[in-house]
């Protein structure tokens, strides 16, 4: 291994400094005894305690699970119909043009993609809540999984599915028992993904709700342009805790698979 | 004839297991298999053999039911099979990727299709089990296929393939991603199962000698077409076609012009030569334009001219090639023509007869080598 220069070691810490100050002082200040968000003035977890008996925070939590888990299951069924229709249907006329829209929502504005839906539901003369809230995350987050599974797609060997076929499978059993288990990692990473992005969306949530439905961003969002309060920075905390957990699980169990693979494939190779 | 050879396509009254009538495919405006007819028979090991673009692996796709002609007819076991999909049909596949089911063990992999048609369970069992012990697979039932070695897998994939007893079993490429020694010894455990288990096999491959090995019969292909389709050694020893005769093995090839006198045929190839003497060959007309095709092993060389030998010729040693059981001497002819002459080293470390720009007399006989019209 090569020895860290002085040069390495600032960057490293610069680096991270840049990315993990500001939520190290958010969380610090989670823990502030004062009503002052700007001034310490003691140790305390009294206002997790707050945001536990807040109900319109807990209200907010709950439409925004339910949003995130409705769409990235949505999401994940379209995403990964379009990846295959993508990978599968090889050459037609406009095969650009239709893999460009797939993969467009990707780079336009959510301003743009919020505001635009937001008149369509208004012309379509639907009522604004969850269902809609719902609607546009998928067509946001269908995308993003299309891309993911995409990727592992394009190294699926075709003839997997036509040995079942070739086994007696029906074209729909063959994508269950073959197809689909091993495409899967690839399938879950793309509802993990869709799941967070529908999780923290605030832009487009603002444009596509109404006054029934109010997500935990949106809460957020308006509590603090009133000020922020240690409260908020306890729910953030807990947020950021959350997203942690998951984000190290999903790695552990991709990690852990990766070296189980290496390790069985060096015993065979040995052994033959 | 003493033994009872197999050779049911001699048979006028055999019934072909498959039949290519007319058969024609095409992929827009390129065409694969062109306008293709032969018949294979039950038992049979049927080899596929030619040049990748060839259309050899088209016709296998065709067979399980992966394409469907695009003219023409595929009949198996009497019924036409161009509109039966894959997953109803009496045939299986050995993928030349092997296609094993990576989430599945060796076990559920043989399994696999045996679950489909809804056997009982226990009969499932008995078969995978069969299956395994075929194959020398029973150590590895509950490995998954990354957990095993190439070789291993090559046996997976037709242990898997043959285990609903399919009335024909394809093989693309089979042995393709083994090495050279794998390769000889399965090609011979093949040829074994095919035996045991009476199965009709058809086999794509682009290797000359896995073709030879393991068929009963041999179809040469090109461009879509099937240019001769016999057993080994009749490919071998009387190809009807140059491309035939260049592609199975080595060759000498000579171009030069008919001269029939009765009961051999002269060809006149190279002023001041003499003319190459062999069998006759039918319709051949004085003056035609005629190749002659030897192969390098019977072609003698020496150091005097041999007395009473149909053919001799005298050139200058250009390049030895040692090879442990035989030297291939490639020999100038005074127009520039390189003739390949084989000797078996039949003895240990004899020094050799020839060295570089020798003068050298090769020699053969009038049936050694065959007239060929294209």
């Amino acid at each position: 291994m090569r020895r860290m220069t002085w040069f390495n070691v600032t960057s490293l810490t610069l680096g991270f400094a840049f990315l993990y100050l500001p939520m190290l002082i958010l969380i610090i200040f989670s823990f502030n005894e004062s009503k002052l968000v700007t001034v310490w003035a003691g140790f305390s977890t009294k206002w997790y305690g707050e945001v536990l008996r807040n109900t319109a925070f807990l209200d907010a939590a709950w439409v925004t699970v339910k949003v995130a888990f409705i769409s990235s299951c949505l999401a994940t069924i379209l995403g990964t119909m379009a990846a295959i229709v993508m990978v599968r249907a090889g050459r037609f006329k406009g095969r650009t043009l239709f893999s460009g829209m797939i993969y467009a929502p990707m780079v336009m504005p959510e301003v743009i993609t919020g505001l635009s839906l937001l008149l369509l539901f208004i012309s379509l003369g639907m009522d604004r809540g969850v269902f809609t809230i719902v609607l546009a995350h998928t067509t946001f987050a269908m995308c993003y999984v299309s891309v993911v599974v995409s990727s592992r797609l394009v190294s699926f060997d075709q003839s997997l599915e036509e040995a079942a076929l070739d086994l007696g499978c029906s074209p729909v059993q063959a994508f269950r028992l073959v197809t689909l288990p091993i495409i899967a990692p690839a399938v879950i990473s793309g509802w993990l993904l869709a799941f967070t992005l529908s999780l923290d969306d605030l832009v487009i949530a603002s444009f596509t709700s109404g006054p029934s439905a109010t997500t935990l961003p949106m809460k957020i969002w308006s509590s603090v342009r009133l000020g922020v309060s240690p409260e908020i920075n306890a729910l953030s905390t807990i947020m950021i805790l959350v997203v942690a957990i998951g984000v190290i699980t999903a790695s552990l169990i991709n990690k852990r698979n990766v070296v189980r693979q290496r390790r069985e494939e060096a015993a065979a190779e040995k052994l033959a | 004839m003493a033994l009872d050879v197999f050779a049911p396509w001699d048979d006028p009254n055999a019934k072909p297991l498959i039949q290519f009538r007319n058969v024609t495919k095409r992929f827009g405006d390129f065409t694969a298999i062109d306008d293709l007819t032969v018949d294979i028979f039950e038992k049979e090991f049927f080899a596929l053999l030619g040049p990748s673009g060839c259309g050899k692996t088209t016709m296998m796709r065709m067979l399980a039911g992966f394409e469907t002609p695009t003219e023409g007819q595929i009949i198996l076991a009497g019924q036409d099979i161009g509109p039966v999909p894959p997953n109803k049909r009496a045939t299986n596949m050995m993928f030349q990727s092997y296609a094993l089911f990576p989430h599945l063990s060796i076990w559920e992999n043989i399994a696999f299709g045996l679950k489909r048609d809804k056997m009982p369970k226990d009969q499932i069992g008995e078969r995978v089990e069969e299956m395994l012990r075929l194959t020398r697979l029973e150590k590895f039932a509950r490995r998954k296929p990354h957990q095993i070695s190439g070789g291993q897998r090559q046996r997976v994939a037709l242990a898997r393939s043959l285990a609903k007893a399919p009335k024909l079993l394809l093989l693309d490429e089979p042995l393709g991603a083994l090495d050279k020694k794998l390769r000889q010894e399965t090609q011979f455990e093949l040829m074994d199962i095919q035996e045991t288990t009476g199965t009709t096999f058809v086999i794509v491959t682009h290797d000359q000698e896995e073709a030879m090995t393991v068929a009963s019969r041999v179809a040469v292909m090109d461009h879509g077409q099937i240019v001769q389709v016999s057993t080994p050694d009749v490919i071998y020893e009387a190809p009807n076609s140059t491309y035939v005769a260049d592609f199975i093995g080595d060759v000498n090839l000579i171009s030069g012009k008919a001269d029939p006198r009765g009961e051999r045929l002269h060809m006149h190839w190279a002023e001041g030569q003499p003319a190459v003497v062999g069998s006759p060959l039918d319709g051949a007309a004085k003056g035609q334009d005629l190749h002659y095709a030897i192969r390098p092993e019977k072609v003698s060389i020496s150091a005097e001219k041999p007395e009473n030998a149909a053919n001799a010729i005298q050139g200058e040693v250009h390049d030895i090639a040692y090879l442990g059981n035989i030297s291939t001497y490639h020999v100038q002819l005074p127009g520039g023509q390189i003739i390949k002459a084989q000797s078996a080293n039949n003895r240990r470390i004899s020094r050799r007869a020839f060295t570089w720009e020798d003068k050298v007399w090769l020699s053969w006989t009038d049936t050694a080598g065959v007239f060929l019209e294209r």
